[in-house]
């Protein structure tokens, strides 16, 4: 084994085990997707992040073009899923671009946030 | 001058919803907890008629403060001339200490005061290691494109960081010859898959494709006085990173600007633990005020 890689082995071997199982979240998927375009307009926004999120100061916003917020501000944790986030939408008004805003902490207490928009197309 | 690797800590971090990778070759403005452990770059410099420089080198920053970290770096320089023997040796203790004054969220923006020195006749003369310190005052900044408007979306991944200092050395000279003052300069152009795929649009990659950050980095030294104005040298260092929840990895292609800086394309390596995620409730999180 060369020196470098012998460094990497001792890296490895010395930090992960003893690391704690948390680190930022960041979103892995969403549902409607990360500027996608939909047809029908979705009953709530599903975001699926890469952590175990705290729920008590996690939270999806959902907002029209003009800034008002639509969503039902009952962002929740799944509950069988600690990484999926919801939030629910009333009818939204029609065909337009919506602006979904999120910020969650992991439950190692990292906080990240975001925002992106969807499509709803006739 | 040779080309040598970061004389202080990378750092990764966050301005608003934008994560910022740590670079390779420039730092950048963040501070944080975090350990390269290697990292390792290889060039070949005109020194001695052509001097493979091969150098290994670790560092390590601790936050004292959410806006305020020391760091710490050696370097283990292996020089390898085409004639005549070849060396080997530790190069200077390095130390630095870094202040994120100003950050805006909704733009994205970072600009960091820091402070590094490298202590001289701690390392080894042989390997090229000065007998004398160089102070080096530095700003950092750091900038995403993430509120460019909308018919720009897909612009938005792109951030730039960057640093502009100046080393100053505790003596004019050594053994006859003079030692510069230089500008040290760079910055690095950054596209972040991560960006895209989280906040701008899901174009399908999936892991490990969906944490790649593609970056060109750009380094130059200008010598100031003592004779030795004009003789820049620089490195245009395309690379990209992979990032992971507790580490990165990166590596970048060493391009020398002129014959001064190297006669050879080169490269740089490195593996890099985010040690606020590691450990979060330990070496990861500030002495003192918090978290974050």
């Amino acid at each position: 084994m060369s020196p470098v890689r012998r460094i990497l082995f001792i890296c490895l071997l010395v930090l992960i085990p003893v690391a704690q199982a948390c680190a930022h979240a960041f979103l892995e998927r969403s549902d409607p997707a990360v500027g996608g375009k939909v047809h029908s307009a979705p009953a709530e926004v599903r975001i699926w992040f890469t952590e175990a999120i705290e729920p008590a100061f996690s939270s999806i916003q959902v907002f029209d073009t003009a800034g008002k917020q639509l969503d039902k501000k009952d962002t929740h944790v799944d509950s069988t899923n600690r990484s999926l986030l919801h939030v629910s939408l009333p009818p939204l008004p029609g065909p337009g671009s919506y602006k979904v805003v999120w910020r969650v902490v992991s439950v190692d207490t990292h906080v990240t946030k975001g925002n992106f928009t969807f499509q709803v197309v006739p | 001058m040779m080309l040598s690797a970061p004389k202080t800590a990378s750092a990764h971090g966050f301005a608003g919803s934008r994560f910022f990778p740590a670079t390779l070759s420039t730092d950048d403005p963040f501070v944080a907890d975090e350990f390269s452990l290697p990292t390792v770059s290889r060039i070949v410099t005109p020194d001695g008629g052509g001097t493979r420089d091969t150098e290994v080198s670790s560092d390590i920053a601790l936050r004292i403060t959410p806006k305020w970290d020391i760091e710490f770096g050696e370097t283990f320089i292996m020089l390898n001339p085409s004639q005549g023997k070849a060396v080997n040796g530790f190069g200077n203790l390095s130390i630095g200490s870094k202040y994120e004054f100003f950050e805006n969220d909704e733009h994205e923006a970072v600009v960091s005061l820091g402070l590094g020195v490298d202590v001289g006749g701690t390392g080894s003369k042989e390997a090229g290691a000065d007998t004398f310190s160089t102070w080096t005052p530095g700003l950092f900044f750091g900038k995403g494109l993430g509120d460019l408007p909308q018919k720009w979306s897909l612009l938005r991944p792109l951030a730039v960081t960057g640093l502009i200092g100046v080393a100053i050395p505790s003596s004019a000279r050594t053994d006859g010859s003079p030692n510069p003052a230089v500008l040290q300069w760079g910055f690095a152009v950054e596209y972040s898959l991560i960006y895209l795929q989280e906040q701008v649009r899901d174009v399908g990659l999936r892991a490990p494709f969906d944490r790649l950050i593609p970056l060109v980095e750009f380094s130059f030294s200008d010598p100031l006085n003592r004779g030795q104005s004009g003789l820049t040298t620089g490195t245009i260092n395309p690379g990209i990173i992979w990032s992971g929840k507790y580490f990165q990895v990166g590596a970048e292609a060493v391009i020398p600007i002129n014959s001064r800086t190297g006669n050879d394309v080169g490269f740089i390596a490195q593996l890099h633990f985010y040690l606020d995620d590691l450990f979060p409730h330990s070496l990861g999180r500030p002495l003192f005020g918090g978290t974050r």
